[in-house]
């Protein structure tokens, strides 16, 4: 048989090249085999091991292609190609040393899976998939806004940003205080970083504290004051009549937000801003991250480190920071519930403060823990505020060792799971959903993750030409839900962010390792369903007993059930 | 002004001094509460000492106050009495009969400090006298901490109350004195409610023999040491090899001598015996090595005439080891305040791995599947030894029986196996526990029983619904340890129990003494509690193949084993190499360790056989075996996290889908009895009744521990944030925009 025909092609998809060769499997050995390369991923089978080792990588979850060994390199399998990818794995392909024969095939791996570093389109565009459901019409700002009761009288929309003109890397509908004017807007945006001014993110509905974002203010080292600044914050804080201080949570450590003074940044003084207490919630900058989940990577893949597991996993630093990125929402979340207006900055309010006020309204707003309501959230809050996914995920770009890349958004979703797992019946979604985020965060498959902001998505007309993730998961919803959901409307979650509670994520992380068992379905949940099975099942046949005693009684009458009582008990032996 | 929140920027120096200053308090607080209240005593309890007002530190409320009460010793427990009537609305379902939730039973005391102005001090029984501190500090066995104030009491009193306390629960005493002794003889015997499948005590030939029936086992019932004739060190009955001659029983006091544990559906047999030390080569050392090469054919005799050994002390810690590694271990959750509890959380993992707690549970775990192993792909005779015989041996012994055995993952199973291998194997709970705090015993103290829950716990969580018993039966039951109750955990042998129940019963025409066995739960909890001792992820093997039970020597077919061909490991070469013993060159006699030439291929073979098995459809009622990665191994949260008010999630936690599947299971229950019902009365119409839902509730984290504690709903907020992450150096300092220089507009 023709093991082509096993390649699952996605309407789009274009088979490229095959080439046998060796794959370098750290788990079962060398396993001969094919490599398939289309225009949207690589497929590998292995032709000489039963069960068949096959890998399914989508070329835009690959970082770096490189060749390893020379034609005069010795040993065995010692001459290939090595591919790191994104989702936390490497392959390794071993080749013949004869006649360049992995030529051909790293050019073209080069090629398709840095499509933009060589005037290529990326696959999200050139993909003719349907779905039944336009996950571009999950998230409108305006429904969004409406939803939350916006706007009412102290807080309004505008449209000063329809063309990107007071801030170009956020969306064009903004809520800002009803008190404050578009020339206020304007001379506030010259104040903060990129011009990104605080808007509203989420109300409280009931004491209409707000959580409000932005970038740094331009405070720089002379210690610059705005009026206009100084006047907006204070509009923020009274919006909702209370007297309190308004609280400033500025995401980053202390040191760095000083040390942002030099580049003309920096945080809000106690002088200029009297009321308002300013927080720093240590967070570390994007480069930390980046490096502390290579170290992860390095503890997890290809094995996962044996002794000493605990203390490496301490020396990644990865769960301190889900702890700080968790502990700073709780607090976000706390002050709101309390009736305290909070603004989150960073420095230029794309990554720390993206995760911040996303996971704060998690806490907070119970929708954004339905199917729905979590895609609206990362369109929100990510996609239309300008977290620079492009940057940070470098899709299609072959400079592997870009500084702007991190794991930020990878990290939120990790944040996301740990909360899921200390509340398993508060969210809809299930950990299936999280993880497929995850993979078409990198797959180029779907235009959502695509480009920095919405204006550069506009230009490149990303909801016309490309097709929504959300259409994916929202055409087959069942596989994405938690069965043990359970609605709670008004509740707030607040996760405990100790590392007593904290885990790795070892079904994301660790997932390639075959020892770590992969179950088709959790056992909780299966016997969840069995269960619920069970039950239909005894309801029905008391219904049907109901039924038939209803019925005129005829002992030992050839009733419509054919079955006795006494062979219906024995029929009720089913496993406790 | 910068400041870290809610947390404060500085961590606050751990204090002792009271939260409550005596300003705050009430003088007509005091004064309404003058009278002292004792707890509801027991049969056979009697109040020692008490005094009133003691104030009792709710450490878990972040108010940092206090309640008023009195504080009882008595001859069972330390209690606190609180002065404020119980409200109504926290009745606890999950309420302990024998010990309130404020009240510690004299063998839970772990360890008491006393708080002498700003110092915390560790009381050892001598200092006493001198001065008695304001403050007393008690550490529990179950890990609750308790903190009490004396500074409200009349002078005389708290001094009193502190030396009674000390004394009580500090001082060495005789076994006597353990309140058991005198509530059993106060108590009138519960009427043994026989519930079936009931737990097999392993005290009669019958319950041996059925076991060996059970088990299809071919060795041989002895009862020649009924009334411990024979020897004080065997119990009155046990199983042997068929070969083992009888005059040979009583050699070496036992020593040597292989006792069964249990057999696989193979024939071949897991076997345990105490060893001898060899020291020197002299005559009596020679005549041992002769016995047990006896010993050793007899054991190989029982299935295909071969036998694989392992020294359990050469590869596994010792009593000390266990000791030590738990000590540093349950530091980490005896909390005596917040600020303590987030500057521990910063190094939680490195700590975690330090105590080397963990580690101790996987290399038990490891050497489990060793034997595993040997017993279902090598079909190989196996005699486990230790000196003892009755320490590391029960662990790994139960463990195997565990993993191979779904009869011992039931509930009655599982305590029949704590009959079997502990309780008549001879385990010495009493100086194990040093429940009399015998000081020449201390160094004998050690948590190997506790040690083996830890293990069993691992399994559980691994594979959840193999299992019967709920991870609340697995906490209780390591609490009950310390409950002076029951006759389970107080001796330490049969020999043991059998002589301190019967002489010193005073009167003797009442008979022996009878001490309650901790499986009769309804001691401890009402039936509406004990349904939490069930997993819900348990199904019961659906009875389809009756028939096919009965046919032909069944028990090769049983579900028990995998087919020796989905293991596809070459056999392994040089095993005889250096065996030139003639014994041995006839028979397979291999030392498990030997043959796996060093730890770390012992782990490779393990993990071939793990992922062999893994590789296979999962079936629960069949062998199941651990993952020993790091990511797997964990920390038994329930046990050892249910006080610490900081880790509580409130509305959350595994067991908010736990209590809705036990909804679920009880309400699919409901429904069979209501069909079975009407099935069998046809004309009658019940209705159906309404499954009792507990999901309503607002569960926490702890649950069912500690429920009756308020509890606050404000978030934890940790505090020592900075210090945690002190990340210095390049990377931390740039700005996220590397390179990029700020617009400044």
């Amino acid at each position: 048989m023709d093991p082509l025909a096993e390649v699952p092609l996605l309407p789009g998809e274009e088979r490229v090249t095959d080439k046998d060769l060796i794959y370098m499997c750290p788990f079962s050995g060398a396993v001969k085999g094919k490599v398939f390369i289309t225009n949207y991923r690589l497929f590998f089978k292995s032709t000489d091991v039963d069960p068949a080792v096959t890998l399914d990588v989508p070329l835009g979850a690959v970082s770096r292609v490189e060749k390893m060994g020379g034609a005069t390199s010795r040993g065995e399998n010692s001459y290939g190609l090595d591919i790191t990818c994104k989702d936390m794995r490497n392959l390794r392909f071993a080749l013949k040393q004869e006649g360049h024969s992995r030529r051909d095939i790293f050019e073209i791996l080069f090629r398709y899976a840095f499509p933009l570093s060589h005037a290529m389109p990326l696959f999200a565009f050139l993909s003719q998939e349907k779905f039944e459901e336009n996950g571009w019409s999950v998230y409108s700002p305006m429904q969004e806004f409406r939803r939350q009761g916006l706007p009412n009288d102290k807080w309004r929309i505008t449209f000063l940003n329809q063309s990107y003109e007071l801030c170009d890397t956020y969306p064009t509908v903004l809520v800002v205080p009803y008190k404050a004017t578009e020339e206020d807007l304007r001379k506030v945006a010259a104040f903060r970083s990129r011009g990104r001014i605080p808007v509203l993110s989420w109300i409280h509905p009931e004491n209409q504290a707000v959580i409000a974002r932005c970038s740094q203010p331009l405070v720089g080292m002379s210690g610059k004051r705005n009026r206009d600044d100084e006047r907006y914050l204070d509009i923020i804080r009274e919006a909702n009549g209370t007297t309190n201080k308004l609280t400033i949570f500025d995401a980053r450590p202390n040191v760095n937000a000083v040390a942002n003074k030099a580049t003309g940044g920096g945080y809000e003084g106690e002088d200029a801003y009297q009321n308002a207490e300013l927080v720093f919630l240590d967070i570390h900058n994007i480069h930390v991250m980046r490096e502390s989940l290579k170290k992860l990577k390095d503890i997890v893949y290809p094995n996962v480190e044996e002794s000493h597991w605990l203390s490496s996993l301490e020396s990644t630093h990865w769960l301190e920071h889900i702890k700080l990125v968790l502990a700073g929402a709780i607090q976000v979340a706390d002050k709101i519930s309390s009736g305290n207006s909070v603004v989150v900055h960073c420095s230029d309010g794309w990554d720390r403060t993206a995760q911040l006020t996303s996971l704060a309204m998690l806490m907070l707003d119970s929708y954004y823990r339905t199917l729905k309501g979590f895609q609206v959230l990362v369109e929100k809050e990510w996609i239309s505020f300008g977290h620079k996914f492009a940057s940070r995920i470098g899709h299609g770009d072959k400079n592997h060792a870009d500084a702007d890349r991190s794991p930020i958004f990878v990290q939120f979703i990790d944040c996301v799971w740990q909360m899921t797992k200390q509340f398993p019946t508060a969210f809809e979604f299930s950990e299936r959903l999280l993880v497929t985020v995850l993979d078409h965060l990198y797959s180029c498959r779907f235009g959502t993750f695509l480009y920095n902001c919405e204006s550069v998505r506009d230009t490149n007309e990303v909801r016309t030409k490309t097709v929504s993730l959300w259409s994916l998961i929202n055409s087959d919803q069942a596989s994405y839900i938690n069965p043990f959901y359970a609605t709670e409307s008004t509740r707030v979650l607040y996760p405990v962010a100790s590392m007593r509670h904290l885990e790795l994520w070892v079904t994301y992380y660790i997932r390639w390792n075959p020892r770590i068992r992969q179950q088709q379905q959790s056992p909780v949940e299966q016997r969840y369903k069995e269960l619920l099975a069970l039950r239909d099942q005894y309801l029905k046949k008391l219904e049907e007993l109901q039924l038939s005693d209803s019925a005129p009684h005829l002992p030992n009458s050839t009733a419509p059930s054919p079955a006795s009582p006494t062979q219906r008990v024995t029929h009720l032996h089913t496993p406790f | 002004m910068l400041s870290l929140g809610s947390g404060g920027g500085k961590p606050v120096k751990p204090s002792f001094v009271s939260y409550v200053t005596p300003e705050e308090i009430k003088s007509t607080e005091r004064e309404t509460s003058r009278k002292e209240k004792h707890p509801d005593l027991l049969p056979g309890e009697v109040v020692f000492c008490s005094t009133n007002p003691v104030l009792k530190y709710t450490q878990d409320d972040v108010s940092q106050r206090g309640i008023f009460g009195t504080l009882v010793c008595t001859n069972f427990r330390i209690a606190f009495v609180s002065d404020e009537a119980p409200s109504e609305e926290q009745a606890q379902l999950f309420k302990n009969k024998l010990y309130g939730e404020n009240d510690i039973p004299l063998t839970c005391v772990d360890h008491i400090y006393g708080g002498y102005d700003e110092k915390k001090k560790l009381i050892t029984g001598g200092l006493v006298r001198n001065k008695y501190p304001s403050k007393i500090i008690i550490h529990c066995k179950d890990l609750r901490v308790f903190q009490f104030s004396l500074t409200y009491a009349k002078e005389e009193e708290a001094k009193k109350i502190f030396q009674g306390i000390i004394h009580h629960s500090l001082e060495p005493k005789s076994l006597k004195c353990i309140f058991a002794f005198s509530y059993c003889e106060k108590a009138t015997a519960t009427p043994e409610i026989h519930r079936t499948p009931r737990t097999v005590m392993f005290d009669t030939v019958e319950d041996w023999t059925q076991e060996m029936k059970r088990t299809k086992g071919n060795c041989k019932v002895v009862s020649a040491n009924e009334n411990f004739s024979l020897s004080q060190k065997l119990p009155q009955f046990f199983i042997m090899p068929t070969a083992v001659l009888d005059e040979d029983m009583t050699k070496f006091e036992g020593k040597g001598l292989p006792i069964w544990c249990w057999s696989h559906h193979s024939g071949c047999a897991l076997f345990k015996t105490a060893s001898l030390p060899l020291m020197q080569e002299d005559g009596y050392s020679q005549a041992y090595k002769i016995y047990m090469e006896r010993m050793l054919n007899a054991v190989a005799q029982t299935h295909l005439y071969s036998v694989k050994t392992e020294e359990l002390s050469d590869t596994l810690p010792t009593i000390q080891d266990i000791q030590q590694s738990y000590s540093r271990f349950k530091q980490f959750f005896l909390i005596d305040n917040t600020t303590e509890f987030w500057l521990s959380d910063m190094k939680w993992f490195s700590s975690l791995e330090n105590s080397g707690w963990l580690d101790i549970i996987r290399q038990c775990l490891q050497k489990a599947v060793e034997v595993v192993e040997c017993l279902e792909k090598e079909n190989t005779n196996v005699l486990i030894m230790e000196e003892a015989g009755s320490d590391l041996c029960c662990v790994i012994s139960s463990l195997v029986q565990l993993m191979l055995d779904p009869y011992c993952r039931t509930l009655a199973g599982f305590q029949s196996l704590v009959q079997k291998e502990w309780v008549a194997g001879g385990h010495s709970f009493l100086d194990r526990c040093n429940h009399v705090h015998q000081k020449d015993k201390e160094q004998f103290q050690s948590p190997v029983f506790l040690l083996f829950l830890e293990c069993v716990w691992q399994l559980l969580q691994q594979h959840g619904p193999a299992f019967q018993f709920s991870e609340t039966y697995l906490t209780v039951l390591s609490d009950s340890v310390h409950v002076p109750v029951f006759g389970t955990f107080l001796f330490n042998s049969p020999y043991h129990r059998a002589t301190v129940m019967k002489n010193d019963s005073p009167q003797t025409q009442r008979g022996p003494l009878n001490c309650p066995e901790v499986w009769d739960w309804s001691l401890q909890f009402e039936r509406k509690a004990q349904d939490l001792f069930t997993n819900p992820l348990y199904a019961e093997k659906p009875k389809q193949d009756k028939g096919a039970r009965r046919t032909y020597r069944p028990k090769h077919q049983r579900q028990l084993s995998l087919p020796s061909s989905a293991f596809k490991t070459p056999p392994k070469k040089g095993f005889f190499k250096e065996e030139t013993d003639s014994l041995k060159k006839m028979l397979r006699v291999k030392r498990i360790s030997r043959w796996l030439h060093s730890p770390d291929s012992a782990q490779a073979s393990t993990r071939e056989f793990y992922e062999a098995w893994q590789r296979k459809p999962l079936d629960y009622h069949s062998l199941i075996l651990p993952c020993l990665d790091g990511p797997a191994m964990r920390v038994w949260m329930q046990r050892y996290l249910r006080w610490i008010h900081e880790v509580q999630i409130f509305g959350g936690g595994a067991i908010t889908v736990m209590s809705k599947l036990a909804d679920l299971v009880g309400e699919v229950q409901e429904l069979r009895r209501e069909l079975e019902r009407q099935a069998c009365r046809a004309d009658s119409n019940h209705q159906r009744a309404a499954a009792s839902h507990r999901s309503s509730v607002r569960l926490s984290s702890s649950f069912p521990f500690a429920t009756s504690r308020v509890w606050s709903f404000k978030p934890a907020i940790p505090t020592s944030l900075l210090q945690s992450l002190m990340i210095t150096g390049g990377l931390a300092d740039q700005d996220d925009e590397d390179g990029e220089t700020l617009g400044v507009v």
